[in-house]
């Protein structure tokens, strides 16, 4: 299974998460973990979505995000897992 | 497979905040299919051969950076060492065959490749000979070429002839290159105990043992292990090596992941890793500041050598268990102009050549983008370099050199290279003179390998 980790940080503001979701939807990539919260005022979110029917690559993706990000003014980043799974698991 | 939070932050940080990259990715490619009697022949098959089999190198590593958000600063190539490919030839000046490579390296989009090399550990063929002698020409000519000439090994003793020569030999490309501060010597790296699959230049070139074509991989984050020291200001000195042994682990893993990735998607065999602390220019890049975070008030002071000691090892002792294959040069760099840590010391006056040499003896590689005055003599630049090889050699570890006598310029003076070559100031060297040493030539036999005191 090909996942995908969002990370996305930023000043809070509302649809944040709305928006994300839009888009993976739109793109046919399916969430399978959100873990948020708000610190100080600044929005961090990381997000695993699974990508096997997805509609675009990775690489497609990733610009994406990081353009919807731009809209949104937080920054996301779109990486696969497979660098935090060699990163993290023996 | 979920992920801790806190994990996927961090790997973040380390991309974004510390510089973690992959360094290189390189390609090695066997010419030894190549040789012809005409050189122009040889030179069509050389360029066709690398066109072909790294034409997808640089997509490639293009696609893995951005599926894996790590940056992956160079894509190179290293080739059979041409004195061997040459060898056929009858011209005598090997520059169309360097200019070959530089042709069918820009074709294919890489930043360096590195083969021109000759390796006379024990003595010359025709062939290197002719490299040899071709080299200033060759570097004055090329762009992204890089010569390497491996003068000595463990086994064979230092040809002292080879190290006679390539004093001249230096000193010929600074002039050949001087009105670019003398960059040819940038891409000119004379080596004891060279290995077959450094994917690091100037002295990467694709080793006769090697298979047709391979992936080997160099791994950087001299920042990631500074700022993980930053978290254990107070430990000892065990902590210390724990700590980077753990951040080498992790700096490792990313590499092998590319690694093998990249040898897939080429359709290529995986060689190794490389695990390195390679340092850039940049601010946070440093391998220098790694040392000063451990306690020494600035890279040179005493201790330098003991710090880099323990930082060399526990980076070998955490990547060895990310990685299935590790080869390479292994261990931290230090090459002066690349490391803005290192540049500072030299202006602050607190590393020295002598300094540089100590910490040669416990650290990948030796003497590396110095600058020294323009008016070092050719023996003293031979001297130089069998001080370098005779560390090598006795310790049974590669040592190098890459000096850049820089004409018109002495101690004070800078030089700017530009990019990941960074910037120098000229640093002093002993001017004694050791010519009649250098005078006799011969070879200094190899030595005892046991009664090691």
């Amino acid at each position: 299974m090909q996942q995908v980790v969002l990370t996305i940080i930023g000043k809070d503001k509302v649809g944040i998460i709305a928006k994300v979701s839009c888009k993976l939807a739109e793109y046919n990539m399916n969430i399978i973990n959100i873990n948020q919260n708000i610190m100080q005022g600044f929005f961090n979110m990381v997000l695993i979505a699974e990508t096997d029917e997805a509609t675009v690559s990775i690489k497609e993706a990733k610009e994406i995000f990081a353009k919807l990000g731009e809209e949104i003014g937080v920054e996301i980043r779109l990486q696969s897992a497979d660098i935090f799974k060699a990163m993290h698991r023996i | 497979m979920l992920f801790n939070t806190q994990d996927i932050l961090e790997t973040t940080r380390m991309i974004t905040e510390n510089k973690l990259d992959v360094r290189t990715i390189t390609m090695g490619i066997s010419l030894r299919d190549c040789s012809h009697a005409d050189i122009e022949k040889t030179s069509a098959k050389i360029y066709d051969k690398i066109c072909r089999k790294a034409q997808n190198l640089v997509k490639t590593g293009e696609d893995l950076e951005a599926e894996l958000g790590v940056p992956i600063i160079n894509k190179r190539i290293s080739v059979t060492p041409i004195s061997l490919v040459g060898e056929s030839c009858d011209e005598s000046d090997y520059t169309p065959l360097a200019a070959a490579l530089d042709k069918a390296g820009k074709a294919v989009g890489v930043n360096f490749i590195g083969g021109f090399s000759a390796l006379v550990d024990k003595g010359y063929t025709k062939g290197d000979r002719r490299l040899i002698a071709s080299i200033p020409s060759a570097l004055a000519a090329t762009d992204i070429v890089c010569s390497s000439v491996s003068v000595g090994s463990t086994k064979c003793g230092i040809n002292m002839d080879a190290v006679t020569e390539m004093g001249k030999i230096v000193l010929a490309t600074a002039r050949a290159t001087a009105d670019k501060d003398a960059i040819g010597c940038a891409k000119l790296v004379i080596f004891c105990n060279s290995v077959p699959d450094n994917p690091f230049m100037a002295g990467a070139y694709h080793g006769v043992t090697e298979p047709e074509t391979v992936i080997n991989v160099g791994v950087s984050g001299p920042g990631v292990v500074k700022k993980a020291l930053e978290e254990v200001k107070d430990g000892d000195i065990g902590q210390v090596a724990e700590t980077i042994k753990r951040t080498a682990f992790k700096i490792t893993r990313v590499g092998q992941l590319v690694a093998q990735e990249a040898a897939k998607r080429l359709d290529t065999q995986f060689g190794i890793i490389d695990l390195s602390l390679a340092p850039t220019p940049a601010i946070g890049d440093s391998v220098a500041h790694i040392l000063e975070e451990m306690g020494l008030e600035c890279t040179g002071c005493p201790g330098t050598t003991a710090a880099l000691a323990l930082l060399n090892d526990a980076v070998k002792k955490g990547g060895l268990m990310a990685s299935s294959y590790v080869g390479g040069l292994s261990g931290a760099f230090i090459p002066v102009s690349e490391d803005a840590g290192m540049i500072r010391a030299v202006e602050r006056g607190c590393l020295t050549l002598e300094k540089l040499e100590a910490m040669t003896c416990v650290c990948s590689v030796g003497l590396d983008m110095i600058a020294v005055p323009g008016s070092t003599t050719a023996a003293t630049l031979s001297a130089i370099i069998a001080d370098e090889a005779a560390i090598g050699m006795i310790n049974n570890k590669t040592t190098a050199v890459r000096l850049i006598p820089v004409p018109g310029k002495g101690v004070g003076d800078k030089v700017e290279f530009g990019g990941l070559l960074g910037h120098a100031p000229i640093i002093a060297v002993n001017t004694f003179d050791p010519s009649r040493f250098i005078g006799r030539g011969g070879r200094i036999p190899a030595p005892v390998r046991s009664l090691t005191n």
